[in-house]
């Protein structure tokens, strides 16, 4: 099937992500929540105590992080993905409270999957490593929770087309998967 | 006898820094571009001319290139003739990454405790530092910041001889594949064969500080890094994992004497982001 590119602004509901198949290009456009290892980590042992999260996840992308902090002038330092797999312990919770999509990179587990699948939420990743280009396009950027954690701190972002690609759809079929197969060579 | 003061150190770390994580440098960028001109997978070019616009970016606009600004990993080789002075030469190169962390608007991104506080030490601080003491009264210093996302997929094997020059193949090639897209490829494959565990890491690590793709002065030794980075990119993960033909750009191979019942592997793996940068004082 033909990729499609696709303009969104959270919140996103369960059909418009369900709509999404793995290779389409996602543009990004309005708030998304920036959120690592330590955030993670204290967002789901924060659930597991009853107490309520300082950012509501319904319909809400997290875009996995950890920016430089900003030059004068700049809204935020190079902002590029970090690997999505440090996540997987937590993203099953995150997914059953709302959360729709996560923008990462590298590979998910089985478990992240079938959550995906079950709730309607869909995996974005953004290209590794080209943390100054992305940043372009992040017009703003607050610490809206755990200012301690610095660099893993949650941040509200403002971004404007921030360009991603559907790794895994909320069917489970993966670009990763499929990418591999087409190119590898026999031994 | 020379001497030289640890403030001199400490500048040139912080300036190292900086560079390395602004500047890729331009072997990387060669290799980088010999890469798009020979990718297969449209997606996979589209993806690597980024990496180089992304690179262009950060040099023209003195900002990092990737956000993980790594730790910072300092080899030293110091000339025995040399007597520092002024104070301490590990305090001096910790004071150049604070400064060059703070000064170049890096992340910091070392925790103090490893299991129980991670707490962020806020300055980067400490770096992990090899000292070699070698003949002569020059210092050099080389810094690799180096990120996590790559670092994690690293491995080490301790093989028996039999397996041979296949073993070590196989082991990289496995390495490599489990990684997949994690690394950020492509990457820069660091195998370290021989000694025992410790130093078949630090040969790992070493082996890439080797400006990229140049092959092993030793002919077998190149001749089995060539074959590896073939079987490499034969696995199809290409860049970023979404499928092509470069999966590395290369693979540098280091060895070192070993015991006669042992032959230990360690690859570590580097992103396309393979920053590094060196002084001599």
């Amino acid at each position: 099937m033909a990729s499609k590119t696709v303009r969104l602004r959270p919140p996103l509901d369960a059909d418009r992500v369900r709509g999404l198949r793995a290779g389409d290009r996602v543009l990004l456009s309005g708030v998304i929540y920036t959120a690592r290892d330590a955030a993670h980590k204290r967002l789901v042992e924060a659930h597991d105590r009853g107490e309520p999260l300082p950012v509501e996840l319904s319909g809400q992308v997290i875009y996995y992080v950890g920016p430089c902090p900003p030059k004068p002038g700049q809204a935020i330092g190079s902002a590029g993905p970090t690997t999505s797999g440090r996540m997987d312990p937590y993203t099953p919770a995150l997914i059953r409270l709302g959360l729709r999509a996560m923008v990462g990179k590298g590979l998910r587990g089985p478990q992240v999957v079938e959550a995906m699948k079950q709730y309607g939420a869909v995996y974005l990743v953004a290209t590794g490593g080209a943390g100054a280009l992305l940043a372009r396009r992040i017009k703003a950027a607050e610490v809206v929770a755990y200012p301690d954690l610095g660099p893993e701190a949650i941040y509200r972002l403002e971004v404007e087309e921030f360009p991603t690609i559907v790794a895994i759809d909320a069917q489970g079929n993966d670009l990763y998967a499929e990418g591999k197969r087409q190119y590898a060579r026999q031994a | 006898m020379r001497e030289i003061r640890v403030s001199e150190v400490a500048d040139a770390v912080r300036d190292l820094c900086i560079e390395a994580c602004y500047d890729l440098p331009p072997d990387v960028v060669a290799a980088l571009q010999a890469a798009r001109d020979k990718e297969e997978s449209p997606l996979g070019r589209e993806i690597i001319e980024e990496l180089l616009e992304n690179a262009a970016i950060a040099r023209r606009d003195r900002v990092p290139i990737c956000q993980d600004t790594g730790v910072v990993i300092v080899f030293v080789e110091l000339g025995q003739d040399v007597r520092l002075t002024g104070g301490s030469l590990e305090e001096a190169i910790n004071d150049g990454v604070r400064r060059g962390y703070k000064d170049g608007y890096l992340r910091t991104s070392v925790v103090d405790d490893p299991i129980f506080r991670r707490i962020n030490t806020r300055d980067n601080t400490p770096a992990f530092v090899y000292v070699r003491l070698v003949p002569g009264d020059a210092l050099r210093l080389w810094v690799v910041p180096k990120g996590t996302g790559s670092e994690n997929m690293g491995g080490m094997k301790l093989l028996t001889p039999a397996h041979g020059a296949r073993g070590i193949r196989d082991f990289v090639v496995e390495v490599v594949d489990r990684a997949g897209s994690n690394p950020c490829p492509p990457v820069v494959v660091g195998v370290g064969v021989g000694g025992m565990m410790e130093q078949a890491a630090l040969l790992a690590k070493k082996a890439l500080l080797r400006p990229v793709g140049r092959p092993h002065p030793q002919a077998e030794v190149a001749a089995l890094e060539a074959e590896i980075l073939e079987a490499v990119n034969g696995l199809g993960i290409g860049p970023q994992g979404l499928g092509g033909r470069t999966t590395a750009l290369a693979v540098h191979l280091e060895t070192a004497p070993t015991h006669i019942g042992a032959l230990p592997v360690a690859v570590t793996l580097q992103c396309h982001a393979a920053r590094h940068a060196e002084r001599s004082l």
